[in-house]
């Protein structure tokens, strides 16, 4: 079966990583990557491995006969807004891993069967990655009045865009434990930790339960879903198992379940401590094949 | 001494019973007490008090601890006490948003002091920009200043000067700075900032020193010092400001502080909104001596009775680990794997001791 093509944008860390996850895709060929710096270690590094690469930014690929039919973009929020109606009007799927929230958010192990056929889909954020799953799996078992999640990454793996800009990443990924984890209502923190050597990504989902919850129905959950993403993401686990607690004044008078996610990156290309970005690029990569599969099989039926 | 933070003051102290106390009292202030000790350290002369959760705005949580009433209604019953003094208030990039910055000075909060670990000082960028835009006091926070090196502070201290700070404090967050440790890192600010931005120091008392390392802060060029009284704060407390009031008199620092109506405060109006005394006992002393940010002392305790082990274990763990303020959620973690740990050495010794 033929593979689904995709590009590329943005020629940073993450894209790099991403390319050396799509070179190894049954589902997708890598054909182009577009940076906007003719210096760009990522452009060489594409040509290397027989990428058609370019410094001048989209416009030339989408003015070419030959366009892609998926296009990663990876390069910030705005150049995102800019160039997204363009994909857009010349029907090529996008996967979005900029904070710019523009198509529905898609966590893979959650909900992407729902959002095969979306123009436009957004990662959210690395800490909703790696936490709205665990709030899924909860809130499947039980209702869950209030999630909150405490991302840690390591310091040298929180880019500048982040850095500039941190609000955007709790209060997305506090939406996001909404609206897809299922929470009523969600919170989440971000610490960034300059350990030597740098920690490996860890995530703490706490999630209101009642307190006669039924403790062996949420772990069950719990270790299913985090199978899931593990088929996916090879280096997500369980740090300990899920923790229960009752309720005391502390605690604002709820009993909670708390779970502890480690994310050890695959090391495609970034170092395998930045767990935060492996999980965007795997994602990215999860959610691209289930693109391209709909995209062939729609082919092969023509 | 170089020159001074106004005409009729040598440096400016700002209290932070209400604030950093929070983490003693588990976060369960209350706004009679708020209106209490407020109105007792504005009658004492104290010229800034700071509330709100001891995490700063938003840090009612899991992972922290829910605020008994919301920081926002203390902070407006605050302001509404205080005559002289002016309301500060804490927050933390990644924690607490913007919006929670805009309602505070609607509150009527008139200092913003926005913290970051000392190495991360470009994640405030915006804060502080909101906030000069609001027309805010702006303090920055290098939290845990002992654990890297003078010229590297100074360096991240340039980053929240450029981005609009007007002081930027030292944070001995571990309580754990020495002596001249906490004056070669206040000069080395000192001689980066010179006339940007001014610079403060503060301290925490889980190796005994915070009069002493304040009064070394203020020779080394600080004109901001921040202290709680009664040691209201986390680890073994805070500089005690009526420890620190009374010193500077002797040393012809002018505070504005009444020394005698301290005293009395600290006694009669903060003590008993205290649940204890803030101590310098085995697990603050560990964290002093260990690195680690005092604000886990509540926490690693808890979980220490929770899975049954050392607390001063989980402690020096959460320093061998570098944690940073904010981590809080790896205590349990750590107290989990030396329960598993326990567990399995009990079962291979079954005899027991």
């Amino acid at each position: 079966m033929t593979k689904a093509t995709a590009a590329i944008v943005g020629s940073g860390n993450i894209g790099t990583d991403l390319m050396y996850k799509l070179l190894r895709s049954q589902a997708i060929e890598p054909r182009w990557m577009i940076g906007i710096d003719e210096q760009s270690p990522g452009l060489k590094r594409a040509a290397d491995h027989g990428l058609l690469t370019s410094a001048d930014g989209v416009e030339a690929l989408l003015a070419g006969d030959e366009r892609p039919d998926l296009v990663f973009e990876a390069t910030s929020a705005s150049v995102h807004r800019a160039n997204a109606p363009e994909y857009a009007r010349l029907g090529i799927q996008t996967i979005d891993l900029t904070p710019a929230a523009i198509g529905p958010a898609v966590v893979p192990a959650v909900n992407l069967g729902d959002h095969l056929d979306a123009p436009n889909v957004s990662l959210i954020t690395c800490g909703g990655q790696a936490t709205i799953p665990v709030v899924h799996a909860v809130s499947q078992v039980t209702e869950v009045p209030y999630a909150e999640i405490v991302a840690s990454v390591a310091s040298p793996s929180a880019g500048p865009g982040t850095r500039a800009n941190i609000d955007e990443f709790t209060r997305t990924t506090g939406r996001g434990i909404e609206t897809i984890g299922g929470a009523a209502r969600g919170k989440a923190i971000i610490i960034l930790n300059p350990a030597e050597p740098p920690m490996l990504m860890q995530d703490t989902v706490f999630c209101a339960v009642p307190a006669d919850v039924d403790r062996d129905a949420v772990t069950a959950s719990v270790h299913e879903t985090v199978a899931r993403v593990a088929a996916y993401v090879p280096g997500y686990r369980l740090r300990t198992e899920p923790q229960f607690d009752g309720p005391t004044a502390v605690s604002g008078g709820l009993a909670r379940v708390a779970v502890f996610i480690e994310v050890e990156g695959a090391g495609d290309f970034l170092p395998p401590y930045s767990g935060n970005l492996d999980i965007m690029t795997a994602a990215a990569t999860e959610v691209g094949e289930g693109f391209a599969r709909r995209i062939t099989a729609r082919r092969a039926a023509v | 001494m170089p020159t001074p933070y106004s005409s009729e003051l040598d440096i400016r102290v700002t209290d932070s019973s209400l604030r950093d106390g929070s983490h003693a009292k588990q976060h369960q202030f209350t706004v009679d007490h708020v209106t209490s000790v407020v109105a007792a350290l504005d009658d004492a002369g104290v010229p800034v008090i700071e509330v709100t959760h001891g995490d700063g705005l938003g840090g009612s949580s899991f992972n922290y601890g829910f605020s008994h009433t919301p920081e926002q209604e203390l902070i407006k019953a605050a302001v509404k006490t205080a005559r002289r003094a002016k309301i500060a208030f804490l927050m933390l990039p990644g924690l607490g948003l913007q919006d929670d910055i805009r309602e505070a000075a609607d509150n009527g909060a008139a200092v913003c002091r926005i913290a970051t670990h000392c190495t991360e000082a470009d994640i405030s960028v915006q804060h502080f920009g909101l906030a000069r835009e609001l027309g805010l006091e702006t303090v920055g926070f290098l939290m845990m200043s002992h654990s890297r090196p003078p010229e590297e502070l100074a360096r991240q201290a340039r980053v929240m000067a450029d981005a609009g700070c007007q002081c930027v404090y030292v944070v001995d967050s571990a309580g754990a700075l020495v002596m001249e440790q906490t004056s070669d890192r206040v000069g080395a600010l000192v001689a980066e900032l010179g006339d940007d931005a001014q610079v403060g120091f503060h301290g925490h008392e889980n190796l005994g020193l915070g009069v002493a390392n304040s009064v070394l802060a203020v020779r080394a060029g600080a004109r901001q010092i921040d202290g709680s009284t009664r040691r209201f704060g986390a680890g073994a407390g805070n500089t005690p400001v009526e420890g620190f009031a009374a010193v500077a008199e002797k040393l012809g620092i002018r505070t504005g502080i009444d020394v005698l109506k301290i005293i009395d405060a600290a006694e009669d109006v903060v003590r008993p909104v205290m649940d204890g005394e803030c101590l310098l006992d085995r697990l603050s002393l560990t964290m002093g001596y260990a690195g680690v940010y005092s604000s886990f002392l509540k926490h690693a305790a808890r979980q220490a009775a929770t899975y049954q082990v050392s607390g001063a274990e989980i402690l020096m763990e959460a320093g061998r680990r570098e944690l940073v303020g904010g981590q809080e959620d790896q205590l349990i973690e750590i107290a989990v794997a030396l329960a598993a740990r326990d567990r399995s050495a009990s079962t291979q010794n079954p005899a027991g001791k």
